[in-house]
């Protein structure tokens, strides 16, 4: 009211209705996901913990025949395999990355590391699968046994895709630190690898760590370029070499074929809020890690 | 700013079209005269895409004040969406009383064509023929290796198309008497089954006979080669219709563009070049409890 002379009125007006679309479009988002995938429970009276632990997944079953069994557990279990695998590949590498171009050689690494760890970020999905499909998945058929589609493909590719997460925000975390810690470091006559390991990058561990569950999260939630090369079979994997599936490849596969409000289709619904709810706990897990930051 | 500003109108205005199109799909009933005009909104089966596509684009030549808009989606969705009557005719490879959750009773089929399915494998597998028993001992996973049905010393590899599949539908039921499959890998499309089978030593699944371009072994059941004249005659029994449902009877264009589906001009030339086989020409029948008798 203060200001309604001033000039700014409709912009502020205009950024407020933006403000709040967005904020409408996400909570509609999660009223339709939480009240489609809450349907297997509440209308199927399916019991979470069948969705949750058991391994027995046949939704087109008869109810003659034992049916329908709606266990999604080598979903699950396939998702945060790939995930985590992913992850602990893409870290060491995305962390030594950050250092490398923002401590060792900033010139360097601001030329020629970041250009090209951020084209990586704007390769397409459907590219990496391709890639998997054709180059990968046929390398590990040949070198290290099974039939190519396994674990590991899909673990590969994903750790390719989450390096620029990894490496982007650990790179910011680095530079944002005040030049007055490393100076400091020096003057007590540390040595650079000194400085680096024992003052920065304890220092950016906040930033470092949302780096990390950033990209575990991006990793959760692709879909296609894992799809195109794990193989996509429901059990639980014994070694590296085995198929898997998971949540988002079930999802991806499965939904064209099912018929809106069937049991099946509500456990899709069911696996799409399984996955909803588990990225707002990394974004949660976020939020909490950047609070804690080190304390200066 | 402006120009950010117009391009996110230019956006709107796209997607509200897009979405209108889509959504809508009103058949307007004006067969006055000779002048056809309306819009058609087909939605459904992947494997009939390429071809109601083709077709939509001959009808459309011909009638140019119909738009005819088709859409893949999967036969789920297809026959949901016209249950629903979201568009004006869904496209299925199942019968609408086989899937789960529709009301067939509202809906009118019209069968267009037939598509056979075949066993195919890797073509480092030198067996050419199973019996109905062996292909479901392979399937279920009591078969693991080629060398028990005759083939050489190695691992058997199943590649299934994803469990809702209309393909897998057919085969699992025609083929494999419905037994229920053993783990397997599973792939998406046709196309990457294709790939798959011809990459992978050891490797079996299904395709349409319209998938098959040489570069995988086709398998014949009890000595009977998936061809079309096995089919037609009802020998070879791994096969499937094409089903365009309406939801009641068609009127107007809807109706206008289902009787070119099966006039003798789409009949004779589009389907068999695309690898399917016109419905006129079966000599049986089938209902969807997969009883056949002769037409």
């Amino acid at each position: 009211m203060r200001r309604s002379g001033s000039g700014l009125s409709w912009e502020r007006g205009l950024l407020l209705a933006c403000a709040g679309l967005v904020i409408v479009l996400t909570v509609s988002i999660i009223v339709f996901i939480s009240t489609k995938g809450l349907a297997t429970f509440l209308v199927n009276r399916v019991s979470p913990a069948e969705f949750l632990l058991s391994t027995e997944w046949a939704p087109d079953r008869p109810a003659e025949q034992g049916g329908p069994r709606v266990g999604g557990l080598p979903y699950i279990l396939g998702s945060v395999a790939v995930s985590v695998l992913a992850v602990m590949v893409a870290t060491p590498l995305g962390l030594s990355g950050a250092v490398f171009a923002v401590e060792v050689a900033p010139r360097w690494g601001q030329r020629v590391l970041q250009p090209a760890l951020e084209m990586l970020a704007g390769i397409p999905s459907v590219v990496y699968g391709w890639m998997g499909l054709t180059v990968l998945v046929p390398f590990v058929r040949e070198h290290a046994g099974g039939l190519g589609f396994s674990l590991l493909a899909g673990f590969l590719v994903l750790s390719v895709m989450v390096l620029p997460t990894i490496f982007t925000v650990s790179a910011d975390s680095l530079r944002a630190l005040p030049p007055d810690l490393k100076e400091a470091a020096y003057a007590l006559g540390s040595t650079r690898w000194q400085t680096i390991r024992r003052v920065l990058l304890p220092a950016a561990r906040s930033g470092i760590i949302a780096g990390v569950v950033l990209g575990l999260a991006r990793a959760f939630g692709e879909a296609l370029a894992v799809q195109m090369v794990i193989g996509n079979t429901r059990k639980i994997p014994t070694s590296l070499l085995d198929p898997v599936t998971t949540l988002t490849s079930a999802i991806t596969m499965d939904m064209p074929y099912t018929v809106m409000g069937s049991l099946w289709n509500n456990v899709l619904w069911s696996m799409a809020l399984l996955l909803l709810l588990m990225s707002c706990g990394f974004i949660v897990a976020i939020k909490l890690i950047a609070r804690r930051g080190v304390k200066l | 700013m402006s120009r950010l500003a117009a391009a996110l109108v230019l956006a709107a205005a796209l997607a509200l079209a897009v979405s209108g199109c889509g959504g809508g799909g009103a058949t307007q009933p004006e067969e006055k005269g000779k002048v056809l005009k309306g819009t058609i909104t087909a939605v459904g089966s992947t494997a009939m895409q390429p071809l109601v596509e083709r077709a939509a684009h001959r009808f459309m030549q011909a009638h140019p004040e119909v738009q005819i808009s088709v859409q893949g989606g999967g036969s789920g969705t297809g026959l949901s969406q016209v249950a629903a009557g979201a568009c004006d005719i869904g496209n299925s490879d199942v019968f609408a009383e086989e899937k789960e959750g529709i009301d067939a009773s509202q809906l009118v089929d019209h069968k267009v064509c037939v598509v056979g399915m075949a066993a195919v494998v890797n073509p480092g597998v030198t067996v050419d023929n199973l019996t109905r028993q062996q292909l479901i001992d392979i399937f279920t996973g009591r078969i693991t290796n080629w060398k028990e049905v005759g083939g050489p010393d190695v691992k058997v590899v199943v590649v299934n198309r994803p469990k809702g599949s209309g393909s897998r539908a057919t085969f699992k039921k025609y083929a494999l008497g419905g037994a229920e499959e053993v783990q397997s890998i599973e792939e998406d499309s046709s196309g990457a089954v294709r790939r798959i089978i011809r990459d992978t030593p050891g490797a079996i699944g299904y395709l349409a006979l319209s998938y098959l371009d040489g570069s995988v072994k086709v398998i014949s059941l009890d000595g009977v080669a998936p061809t079309k004249e096995n089919i037609v005659t009802g020998r070879y029994p791994v096969w499937a219709y094409q089903h365009m449902y309406t939801k009641g009877q068609p009127s107007g264009v809807t109706k206008a563009f289902i009787e070119y589906m099966l006039s003798a001009e789409v009949q004779t030339t589009l389907v068999p070049e695309m690898g399917y086989i016109p419905v006129t020409e079966m000599k049986v029948e089938r209902d969807w409890k997969g009883n056949v008798t002769p037409r």
